[in-house]
């Protein structure tokens, strides 16, 4: 996307003022917008399958990809976009890999839940709640194992935390910690609910951090709503982790304003009244307020961005919609590398 | 040439790419200080140290998705399964990770995760401690299917997995491990996924087989050939998949008749892929509708006159020849 700002007039000192915080409501606005672009596609039938949206939960992204460096490797469950777009990855051909083009970044065969940009970090995007923890904790000890300084960042829901593979992955991740070995930051997008069941009925103690302590693996609670203060938190999280090689867990406590997928109309798991008291909260409204209060970032500044965002989302809808389709033999490529398939319902004897 | 034993073949494969390939580790449920159930990882937490020789607690899925994050990131794991049948807790890890990354990702990374470990029937270990998996992980795309029925091929085939670039589980037979054979010395011996070997000619009827039931299938043929004059021509399909079905084609044509033996349950299993693959190939050649040998269809019971009567042996396969030979009395 755009990384167009200017500076600002007034309160430079105050380190809020930084240009990168405008780039990141740049940033998160964007998201918002890609978002809604491609809830609009899915119901026009242009994006198939599942489709999970960020909206809500902007701040976790933005706040802790922007703490990272180049190299660092992030995974994440299937709601996914907005890390490969925080990562750098072209929108245009994320989006086209949700109209399953072949420009998309997976080539069109992974989709919204399989997004992936190993040259950007993006090691996936899984459809398997909880099930790439463990991959996450493993690449982590690779990182280690080669002697580099590269740290994993690996996202998953409140509900990921009930399944087999997450306790695991903990325990493996807590025991490899010991020994410097596991330099991962496990990052839980607590939104309170396992697709439509509450925390309190999917969860029998309700205190996350604590189920995480449990692994020897040190916790701490942010306000995910909050780019400052994730943001804070993942600066001195990615330094220790990156120092120490021990995993550190960031609980980051949000509410998605969406429904659960793209089909989720109806939502009879949350009253209205809860879903409208959260987006009381929106991340990118207290950005946007917090920079205007003591940044002096106009309505004018702000309309602007969104205007970018809007156009930037339409074009990447553009392309993707003006995108070919895969070619037929890429249906069977990237099986195996070696040994790969042929076609097999074709009567070959024919 | 050496002789040695399966098992060692096995340890020497993973020894020696140790030895060559920093990137080479193995993981697994008490192989560094235990030294291995079966001790096949003996001596070498000592020799590699703690970071290459990963003692992991007793969790499957935990073990093999960690193997899988390695392997993403350019390392060459091993996961030592105590037993193959322990697998299954970490399918998900296997059949929906390790096996459909690359393809989901439009071939972004390699996976060249090795899981390894005994499997089959033959010492009352009962239920859950007998099976064969090779029909169950064959059917997945994305991954390489390996039984190996000589310390040979044990070890050619190992070393080929671990260097390469793809998930393959390798089932190898727990009741061949004290089983010797010749194996080249050379430290480069690989042995090629997808090639079926000619385990023994004969010119009167095909025996398909892999793993412990290519033995057995071997000393059926001798008996046979010594006692009636009937020659078996034994294939050894080494790897499930990739599945290598010319050198039978090639033999049905000559014997016109086949007969599949396998130690796992008949239904959905590797026979029934490899009897359908005959005949759709080769029906004109057929003589008689391909046979199949295998194992009883129940749960391993632990009594061991009932295990007996649970597994294939020598008779079966000796009437299903004969059957397909028209020759029961």
């Amino acid at each position: 996307m755009a990384k167009a700002k200017k500076e600002s007039s007034s309160a430079v000192a105050d380190p809020a003022c930084a240009p990168e915080w405008s780039d990141l409501l740049e940033e998160m606005i964007f998201i918002r917008r890609f978002e809604e672009a491609t809830e609009r596609e899915f119901r026009k039938g242009k994006i198939g399958g599942y489709l999970h949206v960020y909206i809500g939960q902007e701040a976790i992204c933005s706040g802790i990809i922007s703490a990272l460096n180049p190299g660092d490797a992030v995974f994440c469950g299937y709601r996914d976009h907005a890390q490969a777009i925080s990562l750098g990855s072209d929108p245009k051909r994320v989006m086209a890999e949700l109209f399953g083009k072949a420009a998309g970044i997976s080539k069109g065969k992974g989709g919204s839940m399989h997004l992936f940009d190993a040259e950007h970090g993006l090691f996936g995007g899984y459809g398997i709640v909880g099930g790439h923890l463990p991959l996450a904790a493993g690449a982590a000890y690779a990182l280690r194992y080669q002697e580099t300084d590269r740290i994993v960042v690996c996202y998953f829901g409140d509900g990921a935390m009930n399944i087999g593979s997450f306790h695991e992955a903990m325990n493996m991740a807590g025991l490899w910690g010991h020994q410097g070995m596991c330099p991962i930051i496990f990052v839980i997008e607590n939104n309170g609910y396992a697709m439509g069941t509450k925390l309190e009925r999917h969860s029998a103690l309700t205190d996350l951090s604590a189920r995480v302590q449990a692994y020897d693996i040190p916790t701490e609670k942010v306000d995910g709503q909050d780019i400052f203060a994730v943001r804070g938190v993942a600066d001195r999280v990615v330094r220790q982790v990156r120092e120490t090689g021990k995993p550190y867990c960031i609980e980051a406590v949000t509410y998605r304003f969406s429904g659960h997928g793209a089909a989720d109309i109806l939502q009879p798991y949350r009253p209205k009244e809860e879903v409208e008291k959260h987006r009381q909260r929106d991340p990118i409204v207290i950005l946007r307020s917090r920079l205007a209060e003591v940044c002096g970032l106009s309505d004018e500044d702000v309309k602007a961005m969104d205007e970018r965002a809007v156009a930037a989302a339409a074009n990447a809808v553009r392309f993707a919609e003006e995108s070919p389709v895969p070619e037929p033999e890429e249906l069977l490529t990237d099986v195996v590398a070696e040994h790969g398939p042929h076609w097999v319902r074709e009567d070959e004897t024919d | 040439m050496a002789e040695k034993s399966y098992r060692d073949a096995i340890r020497e494969a993973m020894m020696e790419e140790m030895d060559r390939d920093e990137k080479v580790l193995i993981l697994g449920e008490d192989i560094g200080v235990y030294e291995g159930t079966f001790r096949i990882t003996a001596g070498m937490l000592k020799k590699y140290g703690p970071k290459r020789i990963i003692d992991t607690p007793i969790a499957e899925a935990g073990m093999i998705g960690t193997a899988v994050g390695m392997a993403m990131f350019g390392l060459r794991p091993i996961v030592e399964m105590m037993t193959m049948n322990f697998s299954i807790v970490a399918a998900d890890q296997i059949v929906n990770h390790a096996a459909k990354v690359r393809y989901f990702s439009g071939g972004q990374v390699d996976v060249p995760v090795v899981v390894r470990g005994p499997q089959g029937a033959g010492v009352q270990l009962s239920a859950q401690h007998s099976q064969s998996l090779e029909s169950f992980y064959g059917h997945f795309p994305g991954m390489h299917v390996v039984a190996p029925a000589t310390p040979a091929d044990a070890k050619g085939l190992l070393k080929t997995a671990i260097r390469g670039k793809d998930p393959v589980l390798f089932l190898e037979s727990a009741a061949l491990y004290g089983m010797k054979g010749e194996v080249p010395d050379d430290p480069d011996f690989t042995v090629p996924f997808g090639k079926s070997r000619v385990a023994r000619e004969g010119k009167d009827v095909t025996v398909v087989s892999y793993s412990r039931m290519l033995q057995l299938s071997l000393q059926v043929a001798e008996k046979l050939s010594q006692d009636e004059g009937i020659e078996c021509e034994v294939i050894d399909l080494r790897s499930l998949r990739p599945l290598d079905m010319d050198p039978v084609y090639a033999s049905v044509a000559k014997t016109h008749r086949a007969v599949v033996v396998q130690e796992q349950w008949k239904p959905y299993g590797a026979a029934a892929e490899i009897s359908a693959s005959i005949t759709e190939a080769m029906f004109d050649e057929l003589d008689a509708p391909v046979a199949r040998v295998t194992g009883e269809d129940v749960p391993m019971p632990y009594a061991r006159n009932l295990e007996l009567l649970a597994t294939p042996h020598g008779p079966e396969i000796i009437h299903a020849i004969k059957k397909v030979m028209y020759a029961n009395g």
